[in-house]
Parts: structure tokens; C-alpha cells; sequence
């Protein structure tokens, strides 16, 4: 496998190639800033009964604009606060399965041999065990803390990113470039942490865009179950659910959160795919 | 080929050991035991309960007990389906999931084959996009969102299709889960095939079967397709493990009567040793097509398993 290329040539490549990922960017910027933002703009606050709007549909002149609830919670405020509690799981969880995937990845790349073995023969046997099945285990036997979400979520998601960046640690560590750093004295940490994992940060990047909507599909799972975040916290998921319960009724307090999980996933998975393309050093034949 | 499938075995059993022992130790070492919150009871019928679900043991013999037992098949009595055990709920609940799983696997290879080949076949052009589109947008959309949206369209809506519920299996209530499980995995298949069939139809080979005049559909077919299909197969085993996650919700969603159903409800209701039960079989289940799929990977790819 040859190395990645590096950020930046992959980022021109990007905008030549999939003008459309870069769409998919900039319209994940305005979710996230609607997200944080939007909940302090808002007149109603997420959690607030309006008792003269029990399950009224969108509509500007009563304020509601994207409707209320059987309860009469404002849609809008619900399905944006509910947005920042999916996005920042799915970044706090990422970043643990960054920390763990890329400190596992790049030690046994680098360190190769009996240690590598050892150690990628552990991602192995992680990797045949059902781990959706052992979260909801840990949900359900310890209780259902948020910090336990993200902690669980993360633990599990970073064995993707422990074998993507071993290879490319393979693919990065005969270059004379490393040589160099070995015969000025540098020790093996040093070496790693200061000239393999800069150079990883592209592929890196491919899989954090590639990971987070996994991250966010799955909070989402556990939620729309019961099984993820308690009321009065919402997220998408437990939003999904709430609106299922009274779509009949009530069709958009189902279909405000579904859209905005199921858009938020797309550009997700539509920059990640796009930035993989870009990165990818094996086909430099301009499509 | 035999030594493939003999290393793949050998190589499930410390797997599932590890899974047993820590879901075995997860479930001990939570906090509070399975009757402690029912309303006070006496302390010797507190006692004769633990006796009776060996509670009272210290923990390595209650390991080895459970670890006896389920070498024989057994998982225990249910905590809270009084008088039945866990063996018993899984028994019933199996050939409803494995009906709904099923199907939805063999949707996901019919549509995802033909749509996969069909794209690759008109690479950057109209139809490519537009499957390429659909595909991206099936992935995006998790199904326990595509479900309700369903229910609502065709069940309310239209009222074509009952909204849930299951009455001995007719086709009416298959229809909606079967296509909100499988729709995300069409997905992923027509995406893998796209990408190997394009990968294989710029191959020596093809080229060679092009310029001695075979028509296009005997290369694509006879040639093409078998190769371009391993990385699919090798996707299978992901997939069963989605399906079967999957399942759980899809069950939740259209109340249906199967093994998903009851690992939902075990777990809100602390069940534990239905729940602990139902990962492991979920886990063997895994396990056991991750096998399969091995072994024939080695069948249909002569070069696995030879030294190379």
C-alpha cells in the first residue's frame, strides 16, 4: 500500500474532483451552527409546553415553525438541541476511538514483528464479537450515563482506525525519511509521534469524517430504543422514536428529526467518500 | 481448504470463550442483583430464590455452573418470564427472526447485484449516478428511520399494508420490516459490486475474452461477475450482524413476536439471563456465518488457502 497523500494536495483535489463533497462540507457547517446556535435564538425552549398548540402543524403565524408536539414542545427548538447532543456524541466518541485507533495502529505498525502480531491478533478477536449487543449489555447493567455512551461508542469504533493506520505505518516506515530520524538517534516513541503520525493525518482525517456518522447512526440506535440518552435530554434518536409514536397525528414531529439525522449522515458519508477518492494515491488518472 | 475451515474454527472457539466469560462478568459485577428492586420480601424466600438460581454460590462457582450448563445447550431459566427458560423464549422467537432476516438478505443480493451491475455497466453515465445517488442516500437513511417513514406512507397513508403486528406470517405483514431491513444493505451491496466489477472489467483477462469476440453479456456473466462477487461475499458477514441488529428495532417498530423483540424488553426489564443468553447466541450466530462465508471464499477463490 503506498502512503497517502498529503493533506493539502488532497484538499485541491478534492475541490477539482467532488465539488459536490465539498457542498456536503459546507452544508455540515450550517447543521452544526444551527445546532449550537439555534437553541438560544429560538423563542421556545426545547423542553416547554405550549398548552395552546398540542400537535399543531408548521406554520409561521403561530411560531412554530416546523410544529409542536402531542405536548405541545416546539419541533424546531426540540429537533435543533436534540442535533447538538447527536453531534457532540459523535465527535467526543470519535476522538476516543482516534486517540486508542491511532496510539494502537502506528506502535504496532512501527514496532512490527512478535508485537505486532500480538496486538493486531487482539483487534482480531475484538472484532468478532457483537459489540452493538455488549453496549446495550453496559447500558442496561450500569445505567445509562451519557460520559458511559461516549466512552462505550468509542471504545468500540476504534478498531477500524487501529488497522487503517497500522497499514499505512507499514507503508511509512522504510522511507528514507524515517531512516533518517532512526540514525540521528530519535527513539521509536519520538519517531512516531513526531514524523508517522503527522504524516497519517490524512487518511485519519478520511476516517473521522467516515466514523462520526457511524458514531451518530449508532447514539441514535441506542436512543430510539430507550437505551440511550433520559428525558428531558433529547437527541435524534429518542426524537425518531417520540415522533413515530404520534406520526399519525403528527407527521412532522417525526419527519423534522429523521431529515435532519438522515441529511446530516449523508453529507457525512459523502465527504468521507469524496476525501477517501481524493486521498488516494492509486488513481491519479483524472476521471 | 479442510485446514481453512479447521483454523477458522479453532479460531471461534476463544472468541466465544471471551464473550461468555465477559458478558458472564459484566452481568455479575453490575450493581444491585436481578430481584432487588421488587417489593421487600422476606429474607427466606429472598434466600430460597438465590438458592434456587444458585445466587448464593460464590462467583467462580457460579461461572462454572453456567459454564457447565451451557455446554450441554443450557441457558438458564428466564429471571422474568416465570417458569420458562431462555432456551425455550429463543426457540420461539428464532424462526420469526429468521424469517424476517432472511428475506431481507435475500433482497438486499437480488436488488443489490442487479443494481450494482447495472452501474458498473453504464460507469459515468445517468443510470450510474443515479444508482450511485440512491445508494449513498439508502446507506444515509438508518432504517429504524426508514421504517416509521414507511409505516407512515403505505400503512397510514395509503393504508395498503398493515402497520404492524404479525398473524401467523402472511405476506402482508413480511412486506414493510422485510424492506426496511434490507433497503441499507441493497445499498451496501450495490456500492462493493460497483466498485469490484469495475475493477475486474479493466482486467487482462476481460480484454483477452473482448478481443476474441465474446459478446458482452457472456463476459459479464461467466466472466466478470464471479470474481467481482468475493468482496460481496466477504461483506456478508457484516451484513448478518447489521440484519441482526437491525432486527432488534425492526421487531420494536412493528411489534413482531421475534428473538429481537424479547433482547429489547429483557433488557429494560433487567432480565439478565435472557439478555446474557441472547447475546451469546447473537454472538455464535455471528460467529457461525463469519465461518460460512469463509469456508466458501475458499470454494469459489482457488488461491485462498495456498501458499502463495
Amino acid at each position: 500500500m503506498a502512503p497517502a497523500l498529503p493533506v493539502r494536495a488532497g484538499l485541491g483535489r478534492l475541490a477539482r474532483r467532488h465539488p459536490a463533497a465539498l457542498v456536503a462540507a459546507v452544508l455540515l457547517l450550517l447543521i452544526a451552527a444551527a445546532c449550537v446556535v439555534g437553541p438560544w435564538l429560538l423563542p421556545h425552549e426545547p423542553a416547554a409546553l405550549d398548552w395552546d398548540h398540542f400537535s399543531t402543524p408548521p406554520g409561521v403565524d403561530h411560531g412554530h415553525y416546523l410544529g409542536t408536539d402531542a405536548i405541545g414542545r416546539d419541533i424546531l427548538a426540540r429537533t435543533l438541541s436534540g442535533g447538538r447532543l447527536s453531534l457532540a456524541v459523535g465527535l467526543a466518541a470519535t476522538l476516543v476511538s482516534l486517540l486508542i485507533g491511532v496510539t494502537w495502529g502506528a506502535t504496532a505498525g512501527y514496532l512490527g514483528g512478535r508485537v505486532d502480531a500480538l496486538m493486531m491478533r487482539f483487534v482480531d478477536v475484538l472484532y468478532a464479537l457483537p459489540f452493538m449487543f455488549f453496549v446495550i449489555l453496559l447500558m442496561v447493567f450500569f445505567g445509562r450515563h451519557l460520559l458511559l455512551i461516549f466512552v462505550a461508542i468509542g471504545a468500540i469504533n476504534w478498531l477500524d482506525m487501529a488497522r487503517i493506520v497500522r497499514g499505512q505505518t507499514i507503508a511509512l516506515k522504510n522511507q528514507p525519511f524515517i531512516d533518517a530520524a532512526r540514525v540521528g538517534g530519535s527513539s521509536s516513541a519520538r519517531i512516531i509521534i513526531r514524523h508517522i503520525v503527522p504524516n497519517l493525518l490524512g487518511v485519519v482525517a478520511v476516517y473521522v469524517t467516515l466514523t462520526i456518522p457511524q458514531v451518530i447512526l449508532f447514539e441514535s440506535f441506542l436512543s430510539f430504543l430507550g437505551l440511550g440518552v433520559q428525558e428531558p435530554q433529547a437527541s435524534w434518536g429518542s426524537l425518531v422514536n417520540d415522533g413515530a409514536r404520534e406520526m399519525a397525528q403528527a407527521p412532522w414531529a417525526l419527519l423534522a428529526p429523521a431529515g435532519m439525522l438522515a441529511l446530516t449522515l449523508f453529507c457525512f458519508n459523502f465527504l468521507g467518500d469524496g476525501l477517501r477518492d481524493a486521498l488516494d494515491p492509486k488513481d491519479d488518472d483524472g476521471r | 481448504m479442510i485446514g481453512v475451515a479447521f483454523r477458522r474454527l479453532a479460531a471461534a472457539v476463544p472468541t466465544l470463550l471471551v464473550l461468555v466469560t465477559a458478558a458472564f462478568f459484566l452481568m455479575r459485577a453490575a450493581p444491585g442483583g436481578p430481584f432487588d428492586d421488587e417489593r421487600v420480601m422476606p429474607e427466606e424466600i429472598r434466600a430460597q430464590i438465590e438458592a434456587a438460581y444458585h445466587l448464593d454460590e460464590p462467583l467462580w462457582r457460579q461461572y462454572l455452573i453456567y459454564m457447565g450448563n451451557l455446554a450441554q445447550g443450557d441457558l438458564g431459566p428466564s429471571f422474568r418470564y416465570e417458569g420458562r427458560t431462555v432456551n425455550e423464549l429463543i426457540g420461539e422467537g428464532l424462526p420469526v427472526s429468521l424469517t424476517i432476516g432472511g428475506l431481507a438478505l435475500a433482497l438486499a443480493l437480488t436488488l443489490g447485484i442487479l443494481a450494482g451491475t447495472t452501474a458498473a455497466l453504464r460507469r459515468g453515465r445517468a443510470t450510474d449516478h443515479i444508482v450511485m445517488g440512491l445508494s449513498m442516500t439508502g446507506i444515509s437513511i438508518p432504517n429504524f428511520v426508514i421504517a416509521p417513514l414507511l409505516i407512515l406512507g403505505f400503512a397510514v397513508y395509503l393504508g395498503w399494508l398493515p402497520a404492524g403486528g404479525w398473524e401467523g406470517a402472511s405476506w402482508r405483514h413480511l412486506v414493510l420490516p422485510v424492506i426496511a431491513l434490507g433497503l441499507p444493505q441493497v445499498a451496501y451491496v450495490a456500492r462493493l459490486l460497483r466498485g469490484s466489477l469495475i475493477e475486474v472489467l479493466s482486467s487482462d483477462y476481460i480484454r483477452t475474452a473482448r478481443a476474441k469476440g465474446l459478446p458482452g453479456r457472456t463476459i459479464v456473466l461467466r466472466h466478470a461477475l464471479r470474481p467481482a462477487l468475493l468482496p460481496v461475499l466477504s461483506y456478508l458477514g457484516p451484513a448478518a450482524a447489521a440484519l441482526i441488529t437491525g432486527s432488534v428495532v425492526m421487531e420494536q417498530i412493528f411489534g413482531i413476536p421475534g428473538l429481537g423483540r424479547h433482547f429489547v424488553q429483557g433488557a429494560l426489564n433487567r432480565d439478565y439471563t435472557l439478555v446474557l443468553g441472547l447475546v451469546l447466541f447473537y454472538g455464535a450466530l455471528i460467529i457461525a456465518f463469519n465461518f460460512v462465508v469463509d469456508v466458501l471464499y475458499g470454494v469459489l477463490d482457488p488461491r485462498v488457502g495456498r501458499p502463495t
